[in-house]
């Protein structure tokens, strides 16, 4: 178990809290609440860190660990912003059977950051996509806009040298 | 209510509409085994351990037995070779994923996933070995661990920490096989608002959660020829220390525990009922002076370390309306090291203070601030009741068959007052017994008013010419409920005895595990609070005032209640904390 605390760090404006505060004074007394103000708070700052969750228990009385459990079985709730570039590896029939699990092994390792999450740094975040509609390229990653295709394993580090 | 009539196994029964297949088989005499289920607190037919066969007109199928309602004319089937043969499939499913170190464990013998592979004769526990997740034992906190690797994600821990307890410190993260219980951002549960009560250790089926053991670091003291090692036990464990034995819930230990005590070698074998007495001197004396000068009140015990943690969490802007008095415990460990030492010519750094406690807050409590008055620990181990249970099973010693024997003097010497201390309204009870003495020279004994094991109870007593209006709460989401009334100022009570656990330490996280197809049918909090008013019953002495060791210890040491010396020795201090410190 890795702690999910330590992150990027988190860059939340008084004005984005204000928004939330708002949501949550809007929606904290209906039935079935934490729904709504986890996909208000998410729009309203890209993911869900602690801070977030945080200011979400201390003004709904919900637990902590309560909400929590909630981002972390929904899909749609992210622990991560997004990085200055988004890594997507298609785990697609495709690509999968043409290795692309190695490839995103490896960005895993080399950016040491599992799935859905973002380098400390903010640069480089991960992501695992469905079939982008390039298979006559696979195994295929996208950077962004940019597609690579027909790649192996060695080509990862000078695709993340060309960002970095 | 309209009856319903319905065939278990054959025997036909009329029940209430509304009553469960469970519920209707238990009232038949046929148990249905259970895993998840608790009665009004986890009801939700997850484990499917529980599955019996129904036939409601359209022939028979399996459904989850603890939440299914039974229907009129409805027949049953408990044990149709399909229901076994689903029960040990989904037996075989569990096990595949649990750490399957049954010889070690600390539950084998009283763990119920165990039982039922027995009973359902899994012999082969790896038919669905596979991948497996592996986890770190969590460590943090001062009380317990967690063992995922052995949790069978039933949710019991889960729905007692939030339901009961209003805390919800734990629950499941992820999602399918990653699912485990943990606490947010996979904190480790001592670093969160844990208020260290333990109950989801005491309803824990498996080995996933226990308290930190520390009876090899007592054995070694007790070995030590330069020790003075002294212990003192709570009142609620003589209620529940003869459950380790395979005696019935309910049953009175004190003399048998006293003995066992002696037998593995504890240097002076002395009561925590005579620090409840000594804390009752102290708290009612508080109560009178709040209530003469103007102090804050209500005025709320402070004798449960898991309700003082969670006021410090959630209720920080109180910490001004709980006593300044230590619990009984450090109330004990203080003066033992203090006036007994001096009493003795030991040097306190000498005494090892061993404490048998019902509870695994009172692991927090010692390594608390300000709970040292001698300059060193008041109370160096806390073990619990199970612990003790434990101890007692590695010396070998015959714990049924051992002799009655009686407490040392003079910390040994307690009253009736000091036993009701261990069950919800005992502690209000003792102290309005005193404090009604106090005020008015009369004698009272039994207030049945704030005795029972209803979560929040409420009287008024006529004291002189007051009135006096309390309340008892047990279990901390009624404790929650009370202070919300409190602080919106709908309840103008003087005098409020909060527990912790529900129906309070008899219940305590540190007593011995019930398995939970007894205790969703017996009220374990009654069976042993009935030990402890039947103590105070046979008494001599029932009010703390009257108590010689405690007056001999006012003369000689702390002058009167409330003293300077008593304010140091016996009285502390709290922290505000958060709810979320992030």
């Amino acid at each position: 178990m890795n702690s999910a605390k330590s992150t990027v760090p988190f860059k939340g404006t008084p004005e984005q809290e204000k928004e939330l505060l708002k949501v949550i004074e809007e929606k904290k007394n209906d039935k079935g609440a934490l729904m709504p103000i986890l996909q208000k708070a998410q729009e309203i700052y890209g993911y869900l860190p602690i801070e977030v969750q945080a200011i979400i228990s201390d003004n709904t009385g919900i637990p902590l660990e309560k909400i929590y459990g909630v981002v972390t079985f929904y899909a749609q709730f992210s622990l991560y912003p997004k990085g200055e570039y988004t890594i997507s590896v298609c785990l697609g029939t495709a690509c999968y059977v043409k290795g692309s699990g190695d490839i995103y092994n490896k960005l895993q390792e080399k950016l040491g950051i599992g799935g859905g999450e973002c380098t400390p740094d903010g640069k480089f975040s991960l992501d695992a996509c469905r079939c982008i509609g390039a298979c006559g390229l696979a195994p295929v990653l996208t950077v962004n806009e940019d597609v690579y295709g027909r790649l192996t394993v060695d080509d990862v580090d000078k695709i993340i040298a060309k960002y970095a | 209510m309209e009856n319903i009539t319905v065939k278990i196994n054959g025997v036909e029964l009329e029940v209430p509409k509304g009553t469960t297949v469970l519920e209707a088989a238990h009232k038949a005499g046929f148990e249905i085994p259970t895993l998840c289920y608790m009665k009004e607190i986890n009801e939700i037919g997850a484990c499917r351990i529980c599955v019996t066969e129904v036939n409601e007109g359209r022939g028979f199928r399996l459904v989850a037995g603890c939440v299914y309602p039974c229907s009129n004319n409805m027949e049953i089937l408990t044990s149709s070779p399909k229901v076994i043969e689903s029960r040990k499939r989904t037996l075989e499913l569990i096990l595949s994923t649990h750490d399957r170190k049954c010889l070690s464990c600390v539950r084998s013998g009283n763990c119920e996933l165990q039982k039922l592979a027995k009973d359902y004769g899994v012999e082969d526990a790896t038919v669905y070995d596979g991948v497996n997740e592996t986890y770190e034992i969590d460590n943090s906190a001062a009380h317990m661990y967690r063992d995922n690797n052995k949790c069978i994600l039933c949710r019991r821990c889960v729905a007692v920490c939030s339901k009961t307890q209003g805390i919800g410190v734990i629950g499941a993260n992820e999602r399918g096989f990653k699912t485990y219980i943990g606490s947010a951002f996979d904190m480790g549960l001592g670093e969160t608002s844990c208020v260290s009560c333990g109950q989801c250790i005491a309803v824990c089926p498996v080995g996933a959660l226990s308290e930190k053991d520390y009876t090899k670091e007592v054995m070694a003291a007790i070995a030590d020829p330069e020790k003075t090692v002294l212990v003192q036990t709570a009142p609620a464990v003589r209620a529940g220390l003869a459950e380790c034995f395979g005696n019935p819930i309910g049953t009175n230990a004190e003399g048998k525990m006293v003995a066992a005590l002696r037998r593995l070698g504890f240097d002076k074998v002395f009561d925590t009922d005579f620090a409840a007495d000594l804390t009752i001197m102290e708290e009612a004396n508080e109560f009178i002076e709040r209530v003469q000068n103007g102090g804050k009140l209500p005025l709320i015990t402070s004798c449960s370390p898991g309700w003082v943690k969670f006021c410090e969490h959630y209720f920080p802007d109180m910490t001004e309306n709980l006593s300044s008095c230590k619990s009984p415990q450090q109330m004990f460990g203080a003066t033992a090291k203090t006036y007994y030492a001096e009493k003795m010519g030991i040097d306190p750094k000498n005494i090892v203070m061993v404490s048998i406690m019902p509870c695994t807050a009172k692991k927090f409590e010692i390594g608390r601030d300000d709970q040292s008055a001698a300059g060193v620990p008041d109370v160096d181990y806390a073990l619990t009741t199970r612990e003790l249970g434990r101890m007692i099973e590695h010396a070998g010693i015959l714990f049924n068959s051992l002799p009655e024997e009686k407490f040392d003097d003079p910390l040994g010497i307690s009253t009736g007052a000091g036993v009701i201390f261990g069950a919800t309204g005992g502690v209000m009870e003792a102290a309005l017994r005193t404090a009604v003495h106090t005020l008015t020279g009369q004698t009272v004994t039994d207030l049945p008013e704030v005795r029972g094991t209803d979560g929040i109870k409420e009287a008024t007593y006529k004291v002189g010419d007051l009135d006096v209006k309390v309340c008892v709460a047990s279990g901390l989401a009624n404790a929650r409920e009370v202070l919300e009334k409190v602080q919106r100022g709908e309840a103008d009570y003087q005098f409020i005895e909060i527990m912790a656990c529900p129906g309070g330490c008899v219940n305590g996280g540190g007593q011995p595990q019930v398995p939970m197809g007894i205790r969703n049918f017996v009220d374990i909090r009654a069976e042993r609070a009935k030990v402890l008013y039947n103590l105070d019953k046979s008494m001599p002495l029932r009010q703390s005032h009257d108590n010689p060791a405690i007056k001999k210890v006012y003369e000689e040491f702390f002058e009167k209640p409330g003293s300077h010396k008593a304010h140091e020795v016996l009285h502390t201090s709290y922290v505000k904390r958060k709810v979320n410190e992030i």
